[in-house]
């Protein structure tokens, strides 16, 4: 460790709650015009399953789904189904699985490569067995990440930017239904205040609507992105509001109809 | 073996590329960051692997939206380059109300750290309170 990072060990104990009462509030105009980004405004499907892992530990392994198709020809559909698999890697290392990781790896890598990126994530394909043959869950969580972040800069660098968003998109809708589904096993009201994100939707959805016209009119995007809208109101609890299980329920059954969309098999371009 | 050469070369060409897409001072904020967020990644907190870098002239502010989830603890740590003397780093709630932080402050580097009891939209608010006009860097842990 760095004689900086120790320093800002000791710094950070003897660290003092700022006095938040007299700050001056942010008006609505410079909320408004707060910067949004890819990189930092979408959490990882980490960030969702950690928080709901603290009221209790959910049964992770009981969320694995079956294997899905690889060889999607649609690449919209291609893209939102990496998104879902990536979330899928993050349960899998919830639930301390390392063959399952290993298996969704494997996936992960046959999805980009039909993107044409697969070359710029071996390495990370080779980083993600080896750490889940060592049960070392933290890195592989980072690995999850850093892949999903080189396989959109990848996309981004060979002008396939519409994907990019699809990619957070897929991953959003498979944690959420994966995190509903657990709330509803086990309801209590702390687990389900994780399901209020209604910003972070309609910022997805501004993204989706924003993409080429020539994407837009995908029918898998179209279906996606009128079912945003949807689901916009449904996570939309008023703060400080008890969620209750039927409000789960609702978002529950809006998130996984449409995952079922995505990774429904056609045959179409 | 020729293949992993390839492999490598071909990994070492990407991150050549991702680091050009960035300037040297953006490169040099990240890495006085990840620093100071190291220090919590000691304490059992995850980084986000992605970050925000900018501009920030003295007495200037910027202001990033965030979504976060209650029941997670947060730090978000910011860190910049010459002439910066003195940078801050606060959080605001969905209603531009600032949330009480736990916070650490040393001149080039800051961190303000709290435990949201709503899920939602934060705001994650960087001032350069001292120094000449200075290129920053934000990143953020959980646990």
């Amino acid at each position: 460790m760095s004689q900086l990072s120790r320093f800002a060990i000791i710094g950070l104990l003897a660290a003092l709650p700022v006095t938040a009462a007299e700050a001056p509030r942010l008006s609505s105009e410079q909320l408004a015009k707060a910067v949004r980004n890819d990189a930092i405004s979408i959490p990882t499907p980490g960030e969702l399953f950690a928080a709901l892992g603290k009221p209790g530990k959910p049964n992770w392994s009981g969320q694995f789904r079956g294997p899905i198709p690889t060889s999607y020809k649609n690449r919209p559909q291609i893209a939102l189904n990496l998104g879902g698999l990536i979330a899928d890697g993050f349960i899998a290392v919830e639930a301390q699985d390392g063959q399952q990781v290993k298996n969704i790896g494997s996936d992960i890598i046959k999805m980009a490569k039909a993107l044409g990126v697969s070359e710029n994530i071996l390495g990370r394909g080779n980083s993600i067995n080896d750490f889940a043959e060592n049960n070392e869950w933290d890195a592989l969580q980072e690995e999850l990440e850093a892949t999903q972040n080189e396989v959109k800069s990848s996309m981004q660098s060979h002008q396939d930017q519409d994907l990019v968003i699809l990619v957070s998109l897929g991953g959003w809708i498979r944690g959420t239904e994966v995190v509903s589904a657990a709330v509803l096993q086990n309801f209590n009201e702390e687990s389900a205040k994780v399901l209020r994100q209604p910003a972070l939707v309609n910022f997805i959805h501004a993204k989706v609507k924003d993409i080429s016209p020539d994407m837009q009119n995908d029918p898998l995007v179209k279906t996606v992105s009128d079912e945003l809208g949807a689901i916009e109101k449904l996570v939309s609890f008023p703060p400080g509001k008890a969620v209750t299980i039927e409000d789960v329920r609702k978002v529950h059954q809006a998130v996984e109809q449409v995952m079922a969309e995505i990774q429904k098999k056609s045959d179409t371009k | 073996m020729r293949f992993d050469r390839l492999t490598i070369f071909c990994l070492a060409l990407i991150s050549l590329g991702n680091v050009g897409a960035e300037t040297d001072r953006e490169v040099q904020a990240h890495k006085v960051v990840l620093d100071l967020a190291g220090a919590f990644s000691n304490e059992g907190f995850k980084m986000r692997d992605g970050h925000w870098t900018g501009s920030l002239k003295p007495n200037e502010n910027a202001l990033v939206a965030v979504n976060l989830y209650a029941g997670n603890q947060y730090w978000f740590s910011v860190g910049a380059v010459e002439p910066a003397k003195k940078i801050d780093v606060a959080v605001y709630d969905e209603t531009g109300r600032r949330v009480t932080t736990d916070d650490f402050n040393e001149g080039d580097k800051a961190a303000a750290g709290f435990s949201p009891t709503s899920s939602g939209q934060y705001y994650v608010l960087v001032s350069l309170v001292d120094g000449g006009e200075s290129t920053f860097c934000l990143v953020y842990s959980y646990k």
